[in-house]
């Protein structure tokens, strides 16, 4: 059987190669990638708390798919907008969209 | 070591490792494949957790549908020039010690906190629970997720629309 802790730590360790990629890279695309990340770890922890803590009920992995749901949404979305940001500005480098900087 | 745990130390390696490749890779396109091997890594853990339901769903909408997605997007505005920008901007030596400070209380938090772990139950009804779960009392958040992929559906493609002029 396989502790509790190690799908704790597997996903702690996704979440942090993720918020990594999301500070670090200068793709937007590949921030969005980092993102999508995240959500994947968070979704493990909710799982392996549902399998492990609350054994017998079903909320974890219905609280999974709505996250799926947000983050295809959130993918849709934020590729359209970064799809609109490359016609008008020609480029998916977030450091040379500066539209809003004062 | 039993079986169990060596293919979630094979999986969780996979997972690692496309995550690593995801977040490091030059190229944006071989960045990409390596999160889809994460993706599918994970797809196997949910298996292992005895959620299967939510291993197909997850190779149907991550890998499925949302890397195609991503590996869209990067065809739609890759350079065709092809300007070498650096892969990192200039915060990633701050973005890298946030991350592994992150990490480091993350894994001493969790390694040593006491769970209140459910005695072992082995899962029952599986999808069929899941099904009426959604149908029953969480019919609501139900329709309201269906709402917001119509709405987000709807406003991707106003944004994205090739403006007339």
């Amino acid at each position: 059987m396989i502790p509790l802790t190690w799908y704790l730590v597997l996903s702690a360790v996704l979440f942090c190669i993720g918020l990594y990629g999301v500070l670090a890279r200068r793709n937007a695309i590949a921030i969005l990638m980092g993102a999508e990340l995240m959500l994947n770890s968070a979704n493990i922890n909710l799982a392996a708390f549902e399998r492990y803590v609350a054994a017998g009920s079903v909320a974890g992995q219905v609280f999974v798919i709505f996250n799926i749901a947000v983050a295809a949404a959130e993918a849709a979305v934020g590729l359209a907008l970064i799809l609109a940001i490359y016609r008008s500005r020609d480029t998916v480098s977030v450091e040379e969209v500066d539209l809003l900087k004062g | 070591m039993s079986l169990t745990q060596a293919v979630f130390i094979l999986l969780g390696g996979m997972a690692v490792l496309g995550a690593l490749g995801m977040v490091t890779l030059r190229n944006l396109f071989h960045s990409a494949l390596a999160m889809i091997l994460a993706l599918f890594s994970i797809a196997g853990i949910y298996v292992l957790l005895e959620a299967e339901f939510l291993a197909v769903v997850q190779v149907l909408v991550y890998v499925g549908a949302i890397a195609m997605l991503i590996l869209f997007g990067i065809m739609l505005t890759r350079d065709i020039v092809g300007r070498a920008s650096a892969v990192r901007n200039r915060q990633w030596p701050l973005a890298l010690a946030v991350s592994a400070g992150l990490l480091a209380v993350l894994a001493v938090a969790l390694v040593r906190a006491a769970w209140p772990l459910a005695t072992y139950a082995p899962a029952q009804g599986g999808v069929a629970d899941l099904g009426l779960a959604l149908m029953g009392p969480y019919a609501l958040p139900f329709e309201v997720a269906s709402v917001l992929l119509l709405v987000a559906m709807v406003g991707a493609l106003i944004i994205a629309r090739e403006a007339r002029e």
